[in-house]
């Protein structure tokens, strides 16, 4: 595992972090359809916004450049309408933004994204050798999880995936702190510089940029990188043809044939419903009765 | 997952190269952490079962470890759950779970023995481990599949949701192998052991991989039971309220019920914004995507964003005064009343029920 | 340091669109300023775009501007509760290589309009609410205040575009609060409905031809308003709209009269079958002419909706805030041309000009409707609708009954809906009148 990303001994010296967060944009899944006939998805006219967790990720890159010192990049692959996305994150504060897009990432799965968004950050750390990179835990479209582990694995960055709190960065050593959600706990995990963490909801608040960092967005080129700008040689790894996954079918869920079980008592009393409440219930799932009763409770 | 419309791949072939046709047999990762197994792997077991009977092959199980008890544990259990092969890695650096050891164990054993399918839980180290392994072996990987199934043409369909659940998809990895799917917790049925089901074949494998090598080390593990932090997204039991509670004040009945029944409480977005509880207690698209055994809305109308954080639920209990809630869409029981009254009511009742003291009650 | 710029638009609907985009063009330096998520993100319309008004800004808008259906069929229904009686128009010669009216989803139409100011230099900054104006020791506005960190921003003369509620010009004192009765609150709601049933349901030939209906009657229950029902590619817009003041009187809700709307027999196999995508309400500024606020002053001057320019009679409203958005532009690029100062003396140009457009006279022509439809409310939007429609019952039904006795009944029921012929024919007068 090498100390960067171009394999050169660590530099000590370069002032703060050079961080990298990959955005993605993303429909407010609220008003997300499927076409009945052709049963594709239809994006069209839905609003669309920056994956929320990502925001996340964008906040705590933040915060470290804000302590740390050094720059914040935002990198997003998408169709050329996502510089939206990009514009919005430096209105937050980013320093400089990325946008890749081409036709041949069209249809790219998990793998054929993780290595587009690989290539651009090899691209973009021959200017100076990554620290940090943050994607999301997950978006809210594709929902895998799957991208920041993949981009790691590409790249050689140890992996920090649903980061819940970074304790300490000791920029001396590269030696960082973080807190990982596990199943049933939390992990310590010390790890090194270069990284790539995934970030879990929560871990901050987002903030507002100023007036003059809007202005600034407003002002600021989003820098377009088709595939080859970004540093793609071989096409055939890219969108469709560099996606191993097929998707054979879209569909909607069949709405729940049952609509919810009304609770009707003659007598209205609270405690008698409450008590028919627990009737139902406890019909529907024997073993919930057994297993609450079991628990320590209250 | 892709976002090409499906009539875009659909038609493409199976076409397997030659160098993935002795690629067979069902495998399926055992999570191993401080001894226990998680219960998804046991369900995954039972799935794969079906899988390899369908495919006339062979089901076998990954356990990765250290040399202690708990990995013994765990590898005579495979035999009770189905596993005619095991494949077993025993390992120090295996201790706690890290992703560097644990990748370089598991893509070692698919290149040394080649399946056809592999499995993992899509659990926080599941999906930690499926990532770095695919993008690895260069293979296809669904995440967070909730059916399995072998098509006509002999491979695997995983339909899983997309868009927060408001829409399914089924994918396949036709001419890639392994195919690689991480499966829910709690979709797939548990499966009933059979202790005296005898032992099959072991596999060692043996990794080179020393602690001074891994650059990441686990400085503690902090247990969730030994906490005060709010576990919302990992609770059995989850009772919230929204706007219908209508002062901060009230928050104290939802906390009583979820403190009879053990469980966690949370809320919706705007009793957030409200200032009545932190942001952590948020439940939904913006907020935490609970999966509960168990979840009691109270006073909360059920919008999209806030649906889509709850409908993994195995159970929905609303309680609305409005008949025409939307949350009654997809609620499993429906109460049509003042959450003022019913909360209480119901605490009482459970408490009752439960053999619990009704200590709170009192106390309020 | 702080920021200066030729001019500061405040809001990205149409007007302040077309004013940004119209001075940005011009080399003016520009900053817009929108409180929305993105430009659009909260705005709402039926939508129907006015082709004329939008084409002396862009010419070539059609090449790229997401519209959904150009109108070839225009239909007004009367409607009781349980029938319509309507007009349809449906003309081939709305087929024209230009048309002249489309439906929009004004989410994407915002979107799109504001990449073209973005494209024209101006710089568009969102999620940022003005809170105020700045002025300098003479009262002159100079610049605004906004939520966010960082100061004040300053220019030779802020554009006022933010729409109905106006509440910064509010604040500074520049106009009166909104009266009730000059504000409409219309609820509407997006359906989603195939392309394909979209066209058969409507009679629709090609997949860009539209139909827009526009309906009168109990469907407001009397209030002072009406119902629209727009078809999109792949959707419905419909909703109601009524004077806020009445909402008041009666105690009726807003989504209730939608609903009732939406089950009316005549309009529910309309929407059958279709899912509901988007659910909005907001508020049409409808006091005509006399609601018009002071447009201009030293510094500042008040375009679109915010200065009440809508014509309720015919739901134009975008082409009127697109129209005055330009001519404020035009005037605020002639006096920088001129390095003149942006006095409420030198905006007479802006005054001059609206008064010379097709704006003012219509607002002017429609003066007195407003309050003649409130006046007589329970006729215009009650009685006569019913009366409508049973009279002409009478006339189809065929029961043996003499189509002389027929028409003495007709006449009978339109007479009985307002007690006597004296208050027919004064109805008549008065809506006349004010239409003149
Ligand atoms: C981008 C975005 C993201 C969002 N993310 C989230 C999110 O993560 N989580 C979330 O929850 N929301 C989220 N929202 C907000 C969401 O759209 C709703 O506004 C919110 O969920 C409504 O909260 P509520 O149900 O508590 O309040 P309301 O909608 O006000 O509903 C209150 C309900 O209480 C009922 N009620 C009133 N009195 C009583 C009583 N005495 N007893 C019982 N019932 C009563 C009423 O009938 C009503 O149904 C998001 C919105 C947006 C735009
Ligand atoms: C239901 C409905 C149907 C309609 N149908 C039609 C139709 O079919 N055809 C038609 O021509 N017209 C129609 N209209 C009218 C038309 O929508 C308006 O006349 C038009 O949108 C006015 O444009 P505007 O730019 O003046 O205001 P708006 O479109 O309201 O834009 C004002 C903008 O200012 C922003 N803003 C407000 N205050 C601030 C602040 N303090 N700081 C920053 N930003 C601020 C808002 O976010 C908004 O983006 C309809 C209206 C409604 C409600
Ligand atoms: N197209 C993309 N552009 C930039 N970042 C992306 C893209 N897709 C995924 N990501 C990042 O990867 C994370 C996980 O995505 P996913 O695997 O799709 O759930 C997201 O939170 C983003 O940070």
């Amino acid at each position: 595992m090498t100390d960067d990303l171009t394999g050169n001994p660590p530099k000590p010296d370069t002032t703060g972090l050079n961080i990298v967060v990959c955005i993605k944009q993303v429909p407010d899944s609220a008003q997300i359809r499927v076409h009945p006939v052709t049963n594709t998805i239809m994006r069209q006219g839905v609003p669309t916004i920056i994956n929320p967790y990502d925001l996340y990720a964008l906040e705590e890159a933040l915060r470290l450049r804000d302590q740390y010192g050094g720059a914040v990049t935002v990198l997003c692959m998408g169709p050329p309408m996502a510089e939206d996305a990009l514009r919005r994150a430096l209105g937050l504060g980013a320093d400089r933004a990325v946008l890749i897009t081409d036709r041949r990432f069209a249809g790219s799965d998990t793998l054929a994204t993780s290595f587009a968004l690989a290539t651009a950050l090899t691209t973009i750390a021959q200017d100076r050798p990554i620290d940090i990179v943050f994607t999301g835990k997950q978006t809210i479209d594709g929902d895998t999880a799957q991208v920041g582990p993949g981009i790691a694995r590409r790249l050689g960055l140890n992996q920090l995936t649903y980061v819940s709190a970074i304790d300490s960065i000791d920029l001396g050593k590269r030696e960082l702190v973080v807190r990982r959600r596990a199943e049933g706990g939390v992990q310590v995990l010390q790890s090194r510089l270069p990284c790539l963490i995934t970030v879990m909801e929560g871990i901050n608040d987002l903030r507002r940029g100023s007036i003059q960092d809007l202005l600034r967005a407003a002002r600021a080129d989003v820098t377009v990188w088709s595939a080859e700008q970004a540093g793609v040689t071989n096409p055939m790894m890219c969108g469709l043809r560099g996606s191993p996954t097929v998707v054979k079918k879209v569909f909607a869920p069949s709405p729940r044939s049952e609509p919810a079980e009304m609770v009707t008592t003659e007598a209205k009393r609270p405690a008698q419903v409450a008590e028919a409440v627990l009737d139902l219930l406890f019909a529907r799932n024997p073993k919930l009765e057994a297993d609450l009763a079991a628990r320590k409770g209250a | 997952m892709s976002e090409t419309p499906a009539a875009g791949r659909a038609g493409m072939r199976k076409e397997l190269p030659e160098h993935f046709r002795d690629y067979r047999n069902v495998w399926v990762f055992i999570e191993l952490e401080r001894g226990q197994v998680h219960p998804v792997s046991w369900e995954l077991m039972g799935e794969g079962r079906k899988l390899a009977d369908r495919l006339g092959v062979q089901l076998a199980a990954v356990v990765l470890g250290p040399k202690d008890e708990g990995t013994r544990t765990a590898i005579r259990q495979t035999w009770a759950y189905g596993a005619d092969i095991c494949y077993i890695c025993k390992d120090a650096v295996l201790t706690d779970y890290r992703n560097e050891p644990y990748t370089q164990a598991l893509t070692g054993l698919v290149n040394a023995y080649k399946p056809e399918i592999l499995l993992l839980g899509a659990t926080t180290l599941g999906r930690d481990l499926a990532g770095s392994v695919a993008t690895t072996l260069k293979t296809g990987l669904t995440a967070d599949a909730t059916e399995l199934a072998i098509d006509d043409e002999m491979s695997l369909a995983a339909t899983r949701p997309t868009f927060g659940g408001t829409l399914l998809c089924t994918i396949h990895t036709l001419n890639f192998r392994p195919q690689m799917a991480t499966v829910r917790p709690r979709v797939m049925a548990m499966p009933h052991p059979d202790m005296t089901r005898p032992a099959g074949r072991s596999v060692w494998y043996t990794l080179g991989v020393a602690e001074a090598d891994v650059i990441t080390k686990v400085l503690e593990f902090v247990a969730d039971a030994t906490t005060n932090e709010v576990n919302l997204a990992y609770a059995d039991i989850v009772v919230a309220g929204g706007m219908g509670l209508q002062n901060a004040a009230n928050f104290r009945l939802v906390r009583d019920l979820a403190a009879v029944l053990g469980g966690e409480y949370g809320c919706s977005r705007p009793v957030v914004q409200k200032g009545w509880l932190p942001a952590e207690r948020q439940i939904g698209q913006t907020g935490k995507t609970i999966r509960p055994r168990l979840y009691i809305a109270a006073g909360i109308s059920g919008a999209i964003q806030h649906r889509v954080g709850v409908e993994g639920a195995d159970l929905i209990i609303a309680i609305n005064t409005d008949p025409q809630a939307r949350i009654f869409d997809f609620a499993h029981l429906g109460v049509v009343a003042d959450a003022l009254q019913i909360l209480p009511a119901l605490t009482e009742a459970f408490a009752r029920r439960l053999g619990r003291e009704t200590r709170i009650l009192e106390e309020a | 340091m702080s920021e200066h710029f030729d001019a500061i638009v405040v809001g990205a609907g149409p007007s302040g669109n077309a004013a940004a985009y119209t001075m940005a063009k011009a080399g003016l330096s520009v900053l817009q300023i929108d409180r929305g998520e993105y430009p659009g993100s909260k705005n709402v319309q039926g939508a129907i775009l006015y082709a004329d008004a939008l084409e002396r800004i862009i010419p070539d808008f059609r090449e790229d501007a997401p519209l959904e259906r150009h109108v070839v069929e225009q239909r007004i229904w009367m409607l009781d509760d349980r029938a319509h009686t309507g007009t349809h128009y449906r003309s081939d010669d709305f087929n024209e290589a230009r048309p002249n009216r489309y439906t929009i989803l004004r989410a994407q139409f915002d979107k799109w309009f504001s990449k073209k100011v973005r494209e024209a230099g101006a710089l568009v900054i969102t999620e940022t609410t003005v809170t105020g104006l700045v002025r300098n020791e003479a009262g002159a506005v100079i610049g605004v205040q906004t939520d966010r960190e960082g100061g004040p921003v300053f220019a030779r003369v802020v554009v006022l575009a933010e729409g109905v509620n106006g509440l910064v010009a509010q604040r500074a004192g520049l106009r009166p609060e909104l009266k009730p009765n000059h504000v409409a609150l219309a609820v509407k709601e997006t359906h989603f409905l195939s392309e394909e049933k979209v066209q058969e349901r409507f009679n629709l030939a090609g997949e860009d031809d539209g139909v827009v209906i526009e309906v009168l009657g109990t469907v407001t229950s009397g209030m002072v308003g009406t119902g629209f029902l727009y078809t999109n590619k792949e959707s419905i817009s419909i909703g109601v709209g009524c004077l806020v003041s009445d909402y008041a009187e009666t105690g009726m809700a807003p989504y209730e009269l939608l609903d009732r709307f939406k089950r009316h027999p005549s309009v529910a196999p309309l929407l059958r079958g279709s899912e509901m995508k988007e659910y909005v309400a907001h508020l049409i500024p409808e006091g005509g002419y006399n609601a018009i606020p002071k447009l201009t002053g030293d510094g500042w001057l008040i375009v679109g909706d915010a200065g009440q320019f809508v014509n309720a009679v015919h739901r134009e409203g975008s082409n009127l805030a697109m129209t005055t958005g330009r001519m404020a532009a035009e005037a605020i690029i002639a006096l920088r041309k001129a390095d003149l100062p942006v006095s409420e003396a030198n905006l007479k140009i802006y005054r001059d000009a609206l008064a010379e457009s097709f704006v003012m006279q219509d607002m002017k022509k429609y003066r007195h409707l407003p309050a003649t439809l409130e006046k007589n409310r329970d006729a215009l939007f009650g009685a006569y609708p019913r009366a409508l429609s049973s009279a002409l019952q009478t006339l189809f039904r065929v029961d043996g009954t003499a189509k002389r006795d027929k028409e003495k009944q007709m006449l009978g029921i339109v007479k009985k809906s307002r007690g006597s012929w004296w208050a027919v024919a004064t109805d008549m007068f008065k809506v006349a009148r004010a239409w003149r």
